[in-house]
């Protein structure tokens, strides 16, 4: 009794002062997290949208939401916050389009858990530049230069993770589309 | 140096009783994230803290914790430190937090800490398995970063992100893919047998 009795009470204390010091952490934590987030949200939009001097949030779903980008005024582009299956887990991006919702202003990605050193090179300029100008659907081609404005070339060994990021534009393409045609 | 004392117990964890090169323990997070040097050290540094931390608080309350529970004692104390470290780079470094995605988290499977802790720390005064556990982090963190190092010139020919190889040279995509890993690290250990029994 007396055993059953002490192993209870040092994993309940354990567990309690573990809790205890995990909240602390947490709540001191938050706040700048939730700033830091903030920002790189920020951050993103100004990077897909070159020019951009204040935006708009709109959610669209639990999980996608577009800017509307604007300077002096006047619309500039939409910049798409969304996220979608990667190679492991999830992969949250943003992409931002023209004003007409056509071409590709740039890509930001956000978070991402591919491997390390092969699917996480997503998130490598050289990688990203790629979509600029690009129209989408797009579409992945491999060990080959992209010959039209759909294509995108693939890292070497990463395949599924660049046919995810170009997966996730396209629904977010459509997703955006669909929000803009039922505004109108 | 004798067994026991400060000294022994810091050094025997750089090589004699290396925790990759002869325990063996940690294979998943050293195969997996040792596919660039700075990846290597990033990951650890990390350890080191949480090998540091657990070791402290377990030999702290070493005598307090009835034997058929230390397991899930160890883990509480283990799982804590990795949440506050990866809550820590998150509110503070968030560009590193990015950089460094799931190796925080993986810690928790990284078998070294646990093994640290039910070989030494729960049967040591808190002075000892405070050099235990960094002798063993720097231990790791060497190997980590050797291994990185091998595989990331081999295949990207890059070092820290930086060119070092010509362009002659074609990159082993294969370094950095898994089986580079159990390739490199089986040549390390058979390396580390050849300079062990030399001497």
């Amino acid at each position: 009794m007396k055993l059953e009795f002490k192993m209870i009470a040092v994993l309940t204390a354990i567990a309690l002062a573990s809790g205890g010091i995990l909240a602390y952490t947490y709540v001191s934590a938050i706040d700048s997290i939730e700033k830091n987030n903030e920002e790189a949200k920020k951050k993103a939009v100004t990077t897909v949208l070159p020019g951009v001097q204040e935006y708009k949030e709109v959610k669209i779903d639990k999980h996608t939401s577009y800017f509307i980008g604007k300077k002096d005024g006047e619309v500039i582009g939409y910049a798409v916050l969304t996220e979608g299956s990667g190679f492991q887990g999830m992969i949250k991006l943003m992409v931002g389009f023209d004003r007409d919702v056509k071409k590709i202003t740039g890509l930001e990605i956000l978070e991402n858990v591919e491997t390390p050193g092969l699917g996480n090179r997503i998130a490598e300029d050289w990688f990203k530049e790629q979509f600029k100008d690009r129209v989408p659907e797009l579409c992945v081609v491999k060990g080959k230069k992209p010959e039209t404005e759909h294509e995108i070339m693939a890292i070497t060994g990463a395949t599924i993770s660049s046919r995810a990021v170009t997966k996730i534009i396209n629904q977010a393409y459509e997703k955006l589309q669909k929000a803009l045609g039922g505004e109108e | 140096m004798k067994k026991g004392s400060a000294s022994y117990e810091f050094v025997k964890g750089l090589w004699k009783e290396n925790p990759v090169l002869v325990m063996l323990l940690g294979m998943c997070p050293t195969l997996a994230v040792s596919n660039s040097a700075i990846n290597g050290i990033a990951m650890g540094l990390a350890v080191i803290f949480v090998l540091v931390m657990s070791s402290l608080i377990i030999s702290a309350i070493r005598k307090l914790i009835p034997s058929e529970v230390r397991i899930p004692s160890f883990i509480v104390v283990i799982a804590t430190f990795v949440t506050m470290t990866d809550l820590f780079f998150k509110a503070r470094y968030p560009d590193i937090s990015k950089a460094l995605g799931p190796f925080i988290p993986l810690i928790i499977v990284n078998c070294i800490i646990l093994a640290r802790q039910e070989a030494f720390a729960s049967k040591n005064s808190v002075g000892l398995s405070l050099v235990d556990a960094i002798g063993m982090g720097l231990g790791f963190t060497w190997v980590l970063f050797l291994l990185g190092t091998i595989r990331e010139i081999l295949g990207f020919g890059t070092w820290f992100g930086h060119p070092v190889l010509g362009g002659w040279f074609h990159p082993l995509i294969v370094m950095i893919l898994p089986p580079g890993a159990f390739i490199t690290l089986g040549v390390l250990v058979g390396l580390k047998n050849m300079i062990k029994k030399e001497s």
